[in-house]
């Protein structure tokens, strides 16, 4: 059985607003019977004020997915949509003193109501990013569908490789089978589907690079990484290149990332193919360059 | 949990221990503490107990000779020597014969296997549970090196007819292992006779400790051992034996092979009324499998429009226990490959809960069932959004969410 939180088992015991909510005027239906769950959140909303007065949730799922619709219900009442909508799943998780890292994605399914009903309410339409593949790592989270775009979109062929780009299998070990077995998937697909033709120029060794082509070539390998770490509510930026050596900066959540290292050596590895030519990636601060970061050595 | 006196409903994920067995446990982890590979004094009490265990586990499976029975860890040891014992003693033979819904012992190491190239040859069954004929027979060829299927299913206790099974293999000389977790101990097993050239069980399931199994392994087969080292076991599977396991799975058996006469029929009854209760009880459920043929002590319901975990949560708050092959216990997002496998509608196979009986299940265990669960599922409804709460009954339009 689950080891869930006193706080979960109170909110799947005595759910909050476990009903729709009568004369709503936004409504949130999420979720994939498939994968077990299913939510569809009601909420009547002031248009004076764009207030969430009501909120109320039908959920069909595990404990943790009713504790999940319940917490959210209780967060956003008395929130206008503009508050609502900074909430994350993490926030969902933490109102309810954590959830199991196989359940996160019943934190997930509450926010996506939240926006479905929030989109709704506005008219608007809601992208589709939704995709759950099985889950890997449980350590950070990382599903298969993940590895597998990671995988594709970076061309990796080896496990250390899924680790730096992905964090997966870089805590505990026990995955790393898994990720092998994802790996070869993806290398077999790869091997059916006819050759990409690389998008980046060849380099040849023996012509010098041009200071503005080096920028051009690691600014593109850097646009390949970006999706990662933003997807990780990070991101990094290139400040200076001296000869093999290349500055960047990690910013928002990658700045004191305890990953950090790991994702230096991810875009280190990135940026010695592009040019060619063995790199060493310093991170800086923001703004500094290597011409400033030698006055300080001095 | 309750006051009232725990209900233990899942007794195909384990057993308790029977008092006798732990009895006879006991000098063995204690005075008796000899290898029974010894020569001396010490290990030769020891190396008595464990041919008496054998020849107690022949007696319960009705085979030949004890020296057809050779002790394992567990099932999944078992299994996973039978296997790869076939394919390991018949090289040119590059195929593998099992059906969808096995136990993961079975099911992962054939897809393992497919990953190292082997054909695993899938064989599917329908909405009852029942095993495609046609396609296993058309899997047949020299071309198999071994064919593993379970006797009874593990979540719905239905029944493929292995004997019959076991025949059309000879046709082809094709290895037979049935891995028979799930009958032992609760219907009789005469492999004497039969074509049955392997078979796994588990001393947990019926009664015994865990941590120990046995492969039966008929007389003359060609074998290869998974484990190599010393001559344990005539030199079948190497290392030291867990003699008390061995002793307690031997008295487990004992008592199984008498319990069969004595309580299956108790049993049965039991669970035929448990089964109809809740059938009466709580509209739109189902049994899933093949109520017609399988195992006396198993009942698998699916509740529709519920969800597993919640039902088994809330259960568990009264002091009940059962369990469900849905996505949320097990930690996938997909419901239970049995479930699957039958094309049960994904509505109600992620609210199928098994109860599984044992000789300690009473009278009182079922009526509390009967009791407290059609108002959880009543509960569990009114918050579903596939159910209409005024009506009581699933929305006429059904519940479309997005992402579906």
């Amino acid at each position: 059985m689950w080891n869930y939180s006193e706080k979960v088992r109170e909110h799947f015991f005595s759910p909050r607003n476990a009903k729709p909510v009568e004369q709503a005027n936004a409504t949130g239906d999420v979720g994939s019977i498939a994968c077990g769950d299913a939510l569809s959140l009601t909420l009547k909303v002031n248009p004076s004020n764009e207030t969430i007065e009501e909120a109320g949730f039908q959920t069909f799922g595990c404990g943790s997915a009713i504790a999940s619709s319940s917490a959210l219900t209780e967060m956003i009442i008395g929130r206008t949509l503009d508050e609502a909508l900074k909430l994350t799943n993490q926030d969902i998780a933490d109102y309810l003193d954590g959830l199991p890292p196989e359940k996160m994605h019943c934190s997930v399914m509450g926010m996506e109501a939240l926006h479905a009903a929030i989109a709704d309410y506005r008219g608007e339409e809601l992208e589709d990013d939704h995709e759950e593949g099985e889950l890997i790592c449980k350590c950070f989270a990382i599903d298969d569908v993940m590895i597998k775009k990671v995988v594709q979109q970076n061309g990796l062929s080896s496990l250390e490789d899924v680790i730096h780009y992905t964090k997966a299998g870089g805590a505990c070990a026990t995955c790393h089978e898994k990720i092998e077995w994802v790996l070869s998937e993806c290398l077999q697909e790869s091997a059916k589907a006819p050759e990409l033709v690389s998008e980046l120029p060849a380099v040849d060794p023996d012509q010098p690079l041009s200071i503005v082509a080096k920028v051009r070539l690691v600014e593109q390998a850097l646009e390949k990484i970006r999706p990662q770490l933003q997807a990780d509510g990070g991101d990094v930026q290139l400040n200076d290149i001296d000869d093999d050596m290349v500055f960047v900066t990690l910013t928002g959540a990658c700045s004191g990332c305890g990953f950090s290292h790991a994702t230096l050596a991810m875009i280190e590895d990135a940026v010695s193919k592009v040019l060619g030519q063995a790199v060493t990636v310093y991170p800086t601060a923001l703004g500094s360059s290597a011409a400033a970061s030698e006055q300080e050595a001095s | 949990m309750s006051e009232a006196k725990p209900v233990y409903l899942d007794n195909n994920a384990t057993t308790q221990v029977a008092v006798p067995v732990l009895e006879a446990m006991l000098p063995f982890i204690s005075e008796y503490y000899g290898n029974p590979s010894s020569i001396h004094g010490f290990g030769a009490p020891v190396a008595a107990a464990l041919e008496k265990a054998r020849e107690q586990v022949q007696q319960f499976l009705g085979a030949e000779h004890s020296t057809e029975i050779v002790f394992t860890s567990c099932a999944t040891e078992a299994s996973n020597t039978a296997i790869l014992s076939a394919l390991e003693a018949y090289p040119d033979r590059k195929e593998i014969i099992t059906s969808t819904v096995e136990h993961p012992a079975t099911l992962d190491l054939c897809k393992q296997l497919e990953r190292k190239g082997y054909t695993v040859h899938w064989i599917g069954v329908n909405n009852k549970g029942r095993l495609y004929m046609l396609a296993f027979q058309e899997a047949l060829s020299e071309r198999v090196a071994v064919i593993s299927l379970m006797w009874a299913n593990n979540e719905t206790g239905s029944l493929f007819p292995i004997r019959g099974l076991a025949e059309q293999a000879k046709e082809y000389d094709v290895l037979f292992h049935c891995d028979a977790v799930q009958v032992a101990g609760k219907m009789p097993i005469q492999l004497s006779g039969s074509g049955i050239d392997m078979l796994s069980i588990s001393g947990h399931k019926f009664h015994g400790p865990k941590g120990v199994g046995a492969l039966y392994l008929r007389r003359g087969l060609k074998y290869r051992p998974l484990f190599r080292g010393g001559h344990q076991e005539r030199g079948r599977r190497a290392g030291t034996e867990n003699v008390a396991g061995i002793v307690g799975l031997g008295k487990a058996a004992e008592l199984a092979q008498q319990a069969i006469e004595q309580d299956t029929a108790r049993i049965r009854l039991l669970r035929d009324r448990l089964e109809m209760g809740l059938l009466a009880r709580v509209p739109f459920s189902v049994v899933t499998g093949n109520p017609q043929q399988r195992v006396p002590n198993t009942s698998n319901v699916a509740f529709e429009y519920v969800e597993g975990e919640s039902i088994l949560l809330m259960l568990n708050q009264y002091g009940i226990a059962a369990s469900s092959g849905s996505a949320c216990t097990s930690g996938s997002l997909e419901p239970s490959h049995v479930m699957k496998a039958m094309d049960v509608p994904y509505t109600a196979a992620h609210g199928a809960i098994r109860f599984s009986l044992s000789r300690y299940t009473t009278d009182e265990d079922i009526d509390r069932v009967l009791e407290v669960l059609p108002e959880i599922i009543s509960r569990l409804r009114l918050m579903s959004p596939y159910w209409d709460a005024a009506k009581g009954e699933p929305k006429e339009q059904q519940f479309q969410p997005q992402y579906a």
